[in-house]
């Protein structure tokens, strides 16, 4: 079950296959949900959730799906998956749905998840998708993380809502939060600054001329 | 594979049947939770307006302290109409003033909270409702005895600008509404200013805007002035 193969499926997404630094899909949201580290982390735990799930399903039925409504049915699996999962954040944590708003809804279109249907689970087996799946949320989840953490971190003065600036007495001594960290740019530098650090590390990443 | 026409309808037709009967599924579980949660954040707004419920999120069960706290200020509530009247058969917690105000203004009925403070103080509470820059904003607004005198606000939005205009919602801009007045001296009704640097402005009417978040600002004072002209009738009636 956890074959080297199946492990490939796994970590390759975490980097060299990276959804948002390396296949830029994704974007929309990762500038979006950033701010704090709370609704990143709920986000990144709904993706994996739906990419996992939708790449099982759609898998599990990938014989039968007629090929001429193949994004049809592809379509109607991620969108009941996303309302399950809006509904439940609505019933269970209404303060981070309500962070997160429409971006939730908005997972619909995020294109990691049509991107792997059509490119993996029709053509792979179950478990295989699955895993898949997961490794992709994961690649897009950390990324979303991290991006929150610099966001949070400089912009708020705060980890995880656990205000750090303030306990160690920054703002006592003239420390002011960095008010470009909350708005949208900030994250496209973030996500530049690691795509930067990910190419210099892997060479083999960066396109020839 | 390519299969015939009749294959694709049976298939798309049972795929919609069972997706739908699943999402009608899970909505009927979760409604129950739901609405509790959008009970449980406006009363807690409502607490706001009057200084009250700021222990909602280290509480234990943060319902049972929101349904506790509600129970003890907020016992008396009231719906008037658009001449200032109280009517009766309605509960003001249900009325949803977004609908009440699409209707014509004599067909309104607005629903008042009346909390009475530790202190024996009375305050009324007014919800208010429109629109800022990228979406809705409300909040409540409430008057001391005198029906002029501020004694707290609580505004929130959809999704203004973070850092800008959705910085309404933040004690360091609702603080100073406290105080001011509704009427000038000659008892007209002028609400409150959200006015720049620079701007006049009369220092019982005025509170100051957010820098960067003009649309809002702007949006929130005709916010005030809009919701609070529809219970003109009803502060007049009652001042003192």
């Amino acid at each position: 079950m956890f074959s080297s193969k199946n492990l490939k499926l796994l970590t390759n997404p975490l980097n060299l296959e990276n959804p948002i630094t390396v296949q830029v899909l994704g974007i929309c949201s990762a500038l979006a949900v950033t701010v704090k580290m709370k609704p990143a982390f709920v986000m990144a735990l709904s993706v994996i959730i739906v990419t996992a799930f939708s790449n099982l399903i759609i898998s599990t039925l990938r014989k039968s799906i007629p090929v001429r409504i193949r994004i049809i049915v592809q379509l109607v699996v991620v969108a009941s998956l996303v309302i399950i999962v809006d509904q439940v954040l609505k019933a269970f944590v209404y303060d981070v749905s309500k962070q997160l708003s429409v971006f939730v809804g908005l997972i619909i279109t995020n294109c990691i998840l049509m991107g792997r249907l059509e490119a993996f689970a029709m053509a792979n087996k179950p478990w295989e998708s699955f895993i898949d799946g997961i490794g992709n949320g994961i690649g897009y989840g950390w990324i979303l993380i991290a991006v929150s953490f610099v966001r949070e971190f400089l912009g708020s003065g705060s980890v995880f809502g656990f205000p750090v600036m303030e306990k160690i007495g920054a703002y006592s001594i003239g420390y002011v939060n960095n008010g470009l960290m909350i708005m949208p740019p900030a994250a496209l530098i973030i996500v530049g600054v690691i795509i930067w650090i990910q190419r210099s590390r892997t060479k083999s990443l960066i396109e020839k001329e | 594979m390519n299969k015939s026409n009749t294959y694709i309808f049976i298939y798309s037709t049972v795929m919609v049947v069972v997706v739908a009967s699943l999402l009608a599924m899970a909505s009927n579980v979760l409604k129950p939770f739901q609405e509790k949660n959008l009970e449980i954040a406006k009363k807690l707004e409502i607490l706001h307006s009057v200084d009250k419920g700021w222990d909602a999120s280290s509480a234990d069960s943060k319902n049972a302290y929101v349904d506790g706290e509600y129970a003890k200020y907020i016992a008396e509530t009231l719906v008037v109409n658009a001449s200032g009247d109280t009517i009766s058969g309605q509960d003001a917690f249900m009325v949803d003033l977004v609908k009440e105000m699409e209707k014509d203004s004599s067909a309104r009925s607005l629903p008042v909270f009346v909390c009475h403070q530790d202190n024996g103080g009375v305050n009324y509470i007014f919800p208010v409702q429109g629109k800022g820059l990228w979406g809705p904003i409300w909040g409540y607004v409430s008057l001391k005895e005198d029906m002029n005198t501020i004694a707290g606000v609580f505004f929130d939005h959809q999704g203004e600008t973070p850092g800008l205009g959705a910085e309404i919602n933040t004690l360091w801009f609702q603080k100073p509404f406290i105080g001011k007045k509704l009427f000038n001296a000659s008892s007209q009704f002028v609400a409150i200013k959200v006015a720049k640097t620079g701007e006049p402005r009369e220092a019982e009417h005025s509170v100051d805007a957010i820098s960067g978040g003009t649309i809002t600002s702007k949006g929130l004072q005709n916010t005030i002035f809009d919701s609070m002209q529809m219970y003109l009738p009803f502060l007049t009636k009652n001042k003192k």
